[in-house]
């Protein structure tokens, strides 16, 4: 009898090990490998605590697809409608990964659409996120109250934004809770890789030295290291894996950007309450290196959309 | 052999228990953090997590010259106060909110783009033999849209 029972105590805590490791990384952070699988039953309060330090939770945030398209935006580019990824491809996307890519790719279009007021494209890029988030299983992420709502409110900017806002929350809420952080990180970057390419293809040439967009493309170069800490807390899933390969290339080129930082100096403003972080900043990006990173892009982006 | 048929029924349990917390705390994210973010709009992003007390957390974001940011922290109303400091590159501490009574916001722009780290951790009660408190943590970062 003790023996069975002893068996029986055995599957007991590979069941729980197994629904603890399932469980065990949520809400878009990370854990240490070392922590998913502790699972025992801590024999005292001390024991309780020691595993709550280790339980130490890393944030990997890229900026999300409606902060790259605001990113374009203040940097005074113009819209150009031919350069986001056309709504008809919305039926070719059927795995995980080219939903979850282009669901930030088309969060990015949509934010970028609703930046610069363009009314029709709003509503047909909200449906093609929908159509989307409603492919990778994501329940209640876009409703169709929400797109009602769009509707009514088209040339309320505010409205739009928030809406925007929501139901991308939505979305990577939904992944982050239920342990599905290869497809929210999958998402976050197809809108990163969005903004990127729109940025890379608005910039001119004869325009090079001193525009604003440019300087804003040299900045993801402060992103790269963690968009690639990002995926890789998701490393063996094979979506996940090529993505780190395609991103380690284009980090290479990056590498070959020079960014450097004076010390920063906060420094409070009583009127506006708003603290300022004043450092100076020194770019160095010759247009052989944006010529290369801009093509490096496009073959990345080609790669998420063209499937 | 009873406990056999407890297993599928425990699993379950711990299943539905955890996804329910984490639904409380995208609920809870929307319904407290945001708002906190006021006129800035919400940038869309999640980050939040069940934090014990003495649990810490970080966070690593660019963020953007000619940007005005809000960040929002906020715990659940169990938990202890929740303090947060904003770290550069150097680790040199640009911001405590501990310094600040412990607000739950604060507002910064920049005036070059920086990556900066920002640790959050979750304080103790001390209250020895009691179970630590446990609750949700939400991160929230809001930015003004320039028209």
């Amino acid at each position: 009898m003790n023996r069975k029972h002893g068996i029986c105590s055995k599957i007991l805590i590979v069941v729980l090990m197994f629904t603890s490791v399932l469980l065990g990384c949520k809400s878009g952070g990370t854990k240490t490998p070392k922590e998913e699988v502790v699972v025992s039953v801590p024999k005292d309060k001390a024991a309780v605590v020691e595993d709550i330090k280790q339980a130490e939770k890393i944030f990997n945030a890229l900026p999300s697809p409606l902060e790259s398209a605001m990113l374009i935006k203040s940097a005074d580019a113009r819209f150009d409608g031919s350069l986001l990824n056309p709504i008809g491809n919305v039926n070719s996307y059927v795995t995980n990964k080219s939903m979850a890519l282009n669901l930030g790719v088309y969060t990015c279009d949509l934010s970028f659409a609703s930046l610069y007021e363009q009314t029709q494209l709003i509503i047909d890029y909200m449906n093609a996120a929908k159509k989307m988030a409603d492919g990778l299983g994501i329940l209640k992420a876009i409703e169709q109250s929400q797109i009602d709502k769009l509707e009514e409110n088209i040339n309320n900017s505010e409205v739009i934004m928030e809406i925007v806002s929501e139901t991308f929350m939505n979305s990577n809420s939904y992944l982050s809770d239920n342990n599905q952080p290869a497809t929210a990180a999958m998402v976050l970057v197809g809108g990163w890789f969005e903004g990127l390419y729109i940025s890379t293809q608005l910039v001119d040439m004869k325009d090079f030295n001193g525009n604003k967009l440019v300087g804003r493309i040299i900045d993801q170069k402060l992103s790269i290291d963690i968009l690639i800490h990002l995926l890789e807390s998701s490393k063996g899933n094979p979506a996940v894996d090529d993505l780190i390969v395609q991103v380690k290339k284009l980090k290479l080129v990056f590498d070959k950007i020079k960014i450097t930082t004076s010390a920063i100096r906060p420094e409070f403003d009583k009127k506006s309450n708003t603290t300022v972080l004043k450092s100076q900043i020194k770019t160095d990006m010759t247009p052989e290196v944006f010529k290369e990173l801009s093509a490096a892009v496009s073959e990345i982006r080609k790669t998420f959309v063209n499937i | 052999m009873r406990i056999l048929r407890i297993i599928p029924i425990l699993t379950l349990l711990i299943v539905v228990t955890t996804l329910n917390v984490d639904a409380q705390c995208k609920a809870f994210a929307k319904k407290v953090c945001i708002p906190e973010l006021g006129a800035y709009t919400h940038d869309g992003n999640y980050h939040a997590a069940i934090l014990v007390e003495g649990e810490e957390a970080e966070l690593y974001k660019t963020f953007y010259s000619d940007m005005e940011y809000r960040v929002s922290i906020c715990g659940e109303d169990k938990l202890p106060d929740v303090e947060f400091r904003v770290l550069d590159a150097n680790k040199n501490v640009l911001y405590y909110n501990k310094d600040a009574n412990y607000a739950k916001t604060w507002d910064f722009k920049l005036q070059s783009s920086q990556q900066l780290k920002i640790v959050v951790k979750v304080n103790s009660f001390n209250k020895p033999g009691e179970t630590p408190a446990s609750g949700c943590v939400a991160i929230m970062f809001g930015f003004k849209i320039k028209k």
